[in-house]
């Protein structure tokens, strides 16, 4: 294999406050190639693709993209897609009422002097259709077909802007198993078509069919580029062990177990996709949780964690939910958020802005704002007793703020998700669903975090932690529970835990689920 | 919880920079509050000056709060509606209706006054149950439901009004007209009442205010600053004392329709403030999702907003058709936009979330002095409400920049 790439990202380095998202990394791409992308959630895949396609515009981070032996200085979307590199994310970007030929020219319209030609809009949009294989005619809606159609507008969107360089990111994520194979073999067509393709995935198995070449990205650096038709085969393992060994850099708090009697036990919960209705987002997932006792639920991004969270907090997510939950042994309803945290059950959002918190109210409004009732009599607020119980977390958690009469939006991201867990620590849950609760905040934040979790874990709480950092679940959790695609994949003790062990659980396909 | 003696992580050494930053943070959320009413003085003096002290005329005053009675009581219901992010456009037209069935019921059915009020409470609460129940339960905007209830219920005035109705009931349409009996005599040319009302009001204010700081000493909590305290005390004791002057030297003394004002405006503040309720708004108008999440019904508080603004616009509707003597099928033509200018002039943002009841009462109170400062010194009526237009604009725009300002900091 000669060295024809058509290109090279040379010692790039991109620097968000507080954060090296990518530190000196090196990635060549040879033209006419399938080159696949893999690392945990947070490595910087999807930075890196920001990088290249101008989103991140040129002179905000460091190092030289070489495209076609030029270099070049993209500083938009639009420049890049001008030389022919085009990137579809994982969240489309297609205007849901608008046909699928209107989308396909969106922006690139085939008018003269303003004035759309409809006859050339939809036949050029027709024989782009045929070439990614799709049947349906240039007028039907785009909200009108499934998700796995629309993945396919967007590539036939790309190839009428003549990509040369096609950037898929985790493009069979939301797709079921037909989709996902056809698209694949779609990217196959396209390379013998010669179009070169860069596509990350979480998906190993699929990584390993599809692509000649596989680079790992891990905490922002390269770690190796493998040739898949080299002489010695890559198998997946190869690729978890390139994934993880994230260093245990963060110290844990010691941890003392004191796990109890069962309080919580989800049996056979499947939920299914709330729009894309055919499709099981959570299938048959069984998790059980004592008192005093931390579980982990390790997973990648579309493995289910989240939703499998809020399907149980009230419903808050999905349809066509099944299954039983039973506390203490007894099976409770927890169809509204209010029926949840009466049984006891609470749930802090990952998304702390926008599903956690009333940025443009006080800290004390907010920590009360799950447990009112408490701190009412007869519909009447005490309103001395709230701003009791509000200085009384912000000395036990070390809420950082002058005054608890501070609106939630001036803290920093630590402080913010310390009122979130003040807000369902007042509420007095016995299972306290964490999702994701150091994301975005600093280390010394996430110590304070950890201790808070375990202090919850001594009182006597079942506490469930959803993390993406897997150090931080082994260096926490009592046992862990890993997902992949909705399933249950693996259930590991602390004493058991490896990164690598949880990878290959987390990675694992669901026809091969052993429990 | 328990164990409160377990103490994690050291807290922010106390007093110094961190308790001075405190106390301002404390009173730049107060200052922006205050804002409003410092325009409202102004305005009020800008215009003492221009028409030569004939503004603060103790019957101009008395006048005053009579005309504007119907936007503050609209006000205080649309400012709810908009706190929890929507919007009521329907007001004007189911005042007309209600106005209508109110004068239906006491000439044909023979209703007595205070039956009358009772339904006229009755009728607006079921259209606001309603509107209510489109929004809440079908989930179709505010926007949308109320445009439609604007045509609606103006359709349903004319056909239950036609032109108008005369209401002929004495004491129906002396809630407008009538005042406080002056029955301890005048000293000087002061009536005794209002000013019996003016120092008991003072007296509450005053004890009010120094209760709940005691309060807030007794259970450790900050309390603010003694000279802001002071101030407050001075100030509002200062704003309820000249009112009171002013309007015992009117012919008249105290309107009642002052004192149906007064009283929702109390009630009010603490429903907003202090209960369950009120909380549930702020909340999700601050933000829905995070509401939902924490267990709060959305769906049960946007129903009752809107049954709320249905009773208050019932409310007008009495207070509107006892000023005329008369039911119009034309009335309230244009009282959703001076209630909603209210609002927004007094601070409450169009995304949800933030205002207050005396917010809204001192917006009120400002489209109320430009109108009648303007009348008195003769400002053509159009040029009138280009001028309050105007007001609206820049009192909004004012709110945004220093927002802007304030999160780029």
């Amino acid at each position: 294999m000669g060295n024809d790439y058509i290109l090279e990202m040379r010692q790039i380095t991109k620097r968000f406050p507080g954060v090296v998202a990518l530190d000196d990394v090196n990635l060549s791409v040879t033209r006419g190639q399938i080159h696949a992308i893999c690392g945990e959630n947070g490595a910087g895949k999807s930075t890196l693709m920001n990088v290249l396609s101008g989103i991140y515009p040129h002179g905000t981070y460091e190092g030289d993209i070489v495209y076609d032996g030029e270099t070049v200085q993209f500083r938009s979307i639009r420049d890049s897609e001008r030389v022919g590199i085009v990137i579809i994310h994982q969240e489309l970007a297609l205007s849901p009422y608008l046909s699928i030929a209107e989308n396909i020219f969106l922006g690139n319209e085939r008018a003269s002097a303003g004035v759309v030609d409809w006859n050339a809009t939809n036949s050029q949009a027709a024989q782009l259709l045929a070439r990614v294989g799709l049947t349906e005619k240039p007028e039907t809606r785009v909200a009108d077909i499934g998700v796995g159609k629309q993945q396919l507008v967007e590539i036939a969107k790309a190839l009428s802007k003549e990509v040369r360089l096609l950037i898929l990111d985790e493009p069979t994520a939301a797709l079921n198993d037909e989709d996902s194979a056809h698209l694949l073999g779609l990217l196959r067509g396209l390379k013998e078509q010669g179009i070169t393709s860069i596509i990350i995935s979480h998906k190993l198995n699929e990584l390993l069919d599809i692509a000649d070449t596989i680079t790992i990205l891990r905490d922002g650096r390269t770690i190796e580029t493998l040739d898949n038709h080299g002489p010695e085969p890559v198998t997946d393992e190869r690729l978890i062990r390139g994934m993880v060994g994230r260093s245990m850099d963060h110290r844990f708090p010691e941890h003392v177990s004191h796990v109890g009697e069962e309080v919580l036990r989800v049996e056979d919960w499947t939920v299914y996709h709330p729009i894309d209705q055919d499709r099981k987002v959570v299938d048959g997932a069984n998790i059980t949780v004592h008192r005093g006792e931390i579980v982990g639920l390790a997973g990648l991004m579309g493995a289910g964690r989240t939703e499998f969270a809020m399907s149980i907090f009230g419903r808050t997510y999905g349809t066509r939910v099944t299954g039983r939950i039973l506390k203490e042994g007894v099976e409770i309803q927890t169809h509204t958020v209010k029926q949840a945290i009466r049984e006891g059950v609470a749930y802090a959002t990952e998304d702390r802005k926008r599903y956690g918190l009333n940025l443009i109210d006080t800290v004390q409004r907010n920590i009360s704002a799950a447990a009112l009732d408490k701190l009412a009599r007869h519909g009447i607020v005490d309103g001395n007793a709230e701003a009791r119980v509000a200085e009384r977390y912000r000395k036990e958690l070390g809420i950082k703020t002058p005054t608890v009469a501070a609106l939630a939006g001036k803290l920093s991201g630590g402080n913010q998700q310390k009122v979130v867990l003040s807000k369902w620590i007042y509420a007095e849950p016995d299972v306290l669903i964490l999702d994701e609760p150091t994301r975005g905040i600093d280390v010394g934040a996430k110590y304070e975090i950890y201790l808070i979790i375990q202090r919850l874990a001594a009182e006597g709480k079942g506490v469930v932690f959803i993390s993406s950092e897997l150090p931080e679940l082994i260096g926490t959790c009592d046992r862990i529970y890993a997902f992949s695609q909705g399933r249950v994949t693996g259930e590991v003790a602390r004493d058991d835990a490896t990164q690598e062990l949880l990878m290959t659980y987390m990675t694992m396909d669901k026809d091969v689920t052993t429990r | 919880m328990s164990s409160p003696d377990l103490n994690l992580v050291p807290s922010e050494p106390a007093g110094g920079f961190t308790a001075l930053r405190g106390r301002l943070a404390g009173l730049g959320g107060n200052a922006r509050q205050y804002g409003i009413f410092a325009a409202l003085v102004v305005i009020i003096l800008l215009f003492e000056a221009t028409t030569q002290g004939r503004l603060l005329m103790p019957d101009n005053v008395a006048a005053l709060f009579r005309q504007n009675a119907y936007v503050m009581v609209l006000a205080i219901g649309m400012v709810m509606v908009i706190i929890a992010g929507h919007i009521d456009l329907s007001v004007g037209s189911v005042v007309a209706t209600v106005g209508g069935v109110v004068a239906v019921a006491m000439r044909e059915w023979h209703f007595n006054w205070l039956l009358a009020v009772l339904l006229a409470l009755v009728v607006g609460g079921a259209i606001g149950a309603w509107q209510g129940f489109w929004v809440a339960y079908i989930g179709i905007p505010a926007f949308i439901v109320t445009l439609a209830g604007m045509l609606i219920f103006r359709g349903l005035a004319l056909v239950v009004v036609g032109q108008s109705i005369p209401v002929t009931d004495r004491t129906f349409n002396g809630i407008m007209a009538n005042s406080i009996p002056n029955f301890a005599g005048r000293v000087g040319d002061a009536d005794v009442v209002t000013l019996a009302i003016g120092a008991a009001l003072i007296v509450l204010a005053v004890v009010a205010q120094v209760r709940a700081r005691m309060s807030l000493r007794q259970h450790n909590l900050t309390v603010e600053p003694a000279g802001v305290f002071l101030a407050k005390i001075v100030v509002s004791a200062l704003g309820i004392g000249v009112v009171a002057v002013l309007l015992s030297r009117s012919t008249d003394g105290t309107p009642y329709v002052l004192v149906i004002s007064a009283v929702l405006i109390v009630i009010y503040t603490f429903v907003m403030g202090r209960t369950v309720f009120g909380r549930h708004i702020y909340a999700i108008g601050g933000n829905r999702q995070a509401a939902k999440l924490s267990g709060v019904d959305t769906r049960t508080v946007d129903f009752w907003i809107f049954v709320n603004i249905g009773v208050l616009a019932g409310m007008t509707a009495v207070i509107v058709t006892s000023r005329l003597g008369t039911a119009l099928a034309a009335a309230g033509t244009g009282f959703e936009l001076d209630a909603i200018a209210a609002c927004f002039i007094g601070g409450a943002a169009v995304t949800g979330g933030i205002g207050r009841i005396s917010g809204a009462i001192a917006g009120a109170l400002v489209m109320g002095v430009l109108n009648q400062g303007l009348s008195i010194m003769g400002v053509d009526p159009s040029w009138q409400q280009v001028i309050k237009g105007l007001v609206l604009l820049l009192a909004v725009a004012y709110d945004l920049v220093n927002k802007r300002r304030a999160g780029t900091q």
